[in-house]
């Protein structure tokens, strides 16, 4: 029988000595790169924490997959919403002519653009999957103006640190970190396979964020917010999501 | 998998699309058409933040296991099957013995034998690689550094469908590895595992 030496012993205190004071380390430069999700608190707080930042520091320069043409899921597919609420139904009798989407919080030039408005920006195209968290997914073509082109019209706030994002129907909002906003595929949608967004896959306006699974793409957007603090919103934990049980953070 | 129990092969996947295969239960979305008339209630939300924490856990265990493990010549020494033990004769032998129940030989017992090592190679560089693979390649943010990882393996929705199967074998392998456990003495097995010694094996007899 094999006993343990004291050679051993010290050995392996030393490497839970290091692990301990990496974690320390590890913590705070976590904290003063912004890589502790919303949610961080909790019993998940650990795994949604790792995950978070480690798809933040391999992310950094990655763009989604795009696909081909041919491989655009037909039929198209839509997921079910809830019952549309009057205001809603009332921007819809209209045409959406009346559709606004307000841009505030940390910029300079807050404003509020109509659909023409933001069609006569440079647009851009692209043929991407989205994934439901369900386990169900799509692949469609997606047109609309980069988010970030919006956020440089308004002029963001160097300390800008997420924007929030409201539908026009109550309770739901997101909100996603800069990295996600500038990004060149992340999208203020109008657009679906070469027509008009379709009101059941969230036209007028849709938030697209590609490289995040479906629930982040808030359907009928209404109204850009962009902060520093997201304790400001809702519960404080980043988004609608977490407050039903979901992760903020959805690139898993 | 409760919430929309229907796999698929390829990129994409939904009730529009047909199916590889389907489980036969009632689903947690009214939007799945499951022939059941009944909702189950969703319990996505929490059992996804433990399954992607638990992830994290058995990755990094996986690790502190397995690198030590070839530096310290386990898997060289008690894994990777000997010349003899690859002989037809030794498969098959092992095989009969554990299929009539007999009890292994005190010398047989200090070792694993043919099945017990082919069966741990398979789950740990195998069935893990391949579960933590699969799990990767359907987020759409991994998917989008490592895009070659998710079109070798046929698309998110194969991704999904293989991760569905490799999971089940090591549910299949835990119960199993389990049940042979408490068969072989579960207290001496278990103080095995954990201090990395063999006690005294009364229970070996």
């Amino acid at each position: 029988m094999k006993r343990i030496s004291r050679r051993q012993l010290i050995t392996s205190g030393l490497v839970t000595a290091a692990g301990a004071s990496g974690l320390v380390v590890a913590d705070g430069l976590a904290k003063r790169y912004g890589l502790i999700p919303p949610d961080s608190g909790g019993p998940y707080g650990a795994g949604e924490t790792l995950t978070y930042a480690a798809q933040r520091i391999l992310t950094s320069h990655s763009m989604a997959r795009e696909f081909s043409r041919s491989q655009i899921s037909n039929p198209p597919f839509a997921n079910a919403v809830a019952p549309f609420s009057e205001a809603f139904k009332r921007l819809q009798a209209g045409g959406f002519a009346e559709w606004r989407l307000g841009v505030d919080g940390m910029v300079t030039r807050p404003a509020a653009f109509s659909l023409a408005e933001l069609k006569s920006y440079p647009s851009r195209s692209q043929i991407t999957h989205l994934a439901c968290e369900e386990g169900w997914s799509y692949i469609a073509e997606w047109t609309g103006v980069p988010l970030s082109h919006i956020l440089d019209l308004a002029g963001t706030s160097p300390e800008a640190r997420y924007v929030v994002y409201f539908s026009i129907e109550r309770g739901w909002w997101d909100s996603i970190d800069m990295a996600d906003a500038m990004h060149p595929q992340t999208l203020i949608a109008y657009g679906m396979n070469g027509g008009e967004l379709p009101v059941a896959n969230g036209g007028p306006l849709r938030l697209r964020v590609p490289r995040q699974l479906g629930y982040k793409n808030v359907k009928y957007i209404t109204r850009l917010t962009v902060t520093d603090n997201l304790k400001k919103f809702g519960e404080g934990l980043g988004s609608a999501a977490p407050e039903g049980g979901y992760a903020w953070y959805a690139g898993i | 998998m409760v919430s929309h129990p229907r796999f698929y092969w390829g990129e994409a996947g939904n009730i529009n699309t047909p199916t590889l295969f389907k489980i036969p239960i009632p689903a947690s979305r009214s939007t799945v058409p499951t022939g059941y008339g009944y909702v189950l209630p969703d319990q996505n939300g929490w059992s996804r933040y433990l399954h992607f924490q638990s992830a994290w856990v058995a990755v990094l265990t996986g690790l502190l296991y397995v690198i030590p493990g070839f530096f310290s010549g386990h898997f060289r020494r008690d894994l990777f099957p000997g010349g003899a033990d690859l002989s037809w004769r030794a498969f098959s032998s092992a095989l009969t013995k554990r299929l009539r129940f007999k009890r292994p030989s005190e010398e047989e017992a200090w070792s694993y034998n043919p099945l017990q090592r082919l069966t741990y190679l398979f789950v740990i560089f195998i069935l893990f690689p391949l579960v933590i693979w699969t799990g990767l390649a359907m987020s759409p943010a991994i998917a989008s550094v490592f895009p070659g990882a998710v079109s070798v393996l046929g698309g998110q929705q194969s991704a999904r469908t293989i991760h569905f199967f490799v999971s089940v074998f090591l549910l299949l392998f835990l119960v199993v590895h389990i049940v042979m456990i408490c068969l072989a003495g579960f207290w001496n097995r278990m103080r095995a595992m954990i201090t990395g010694f063999a006690g005294t094996n009364k229970e070996r007899a």
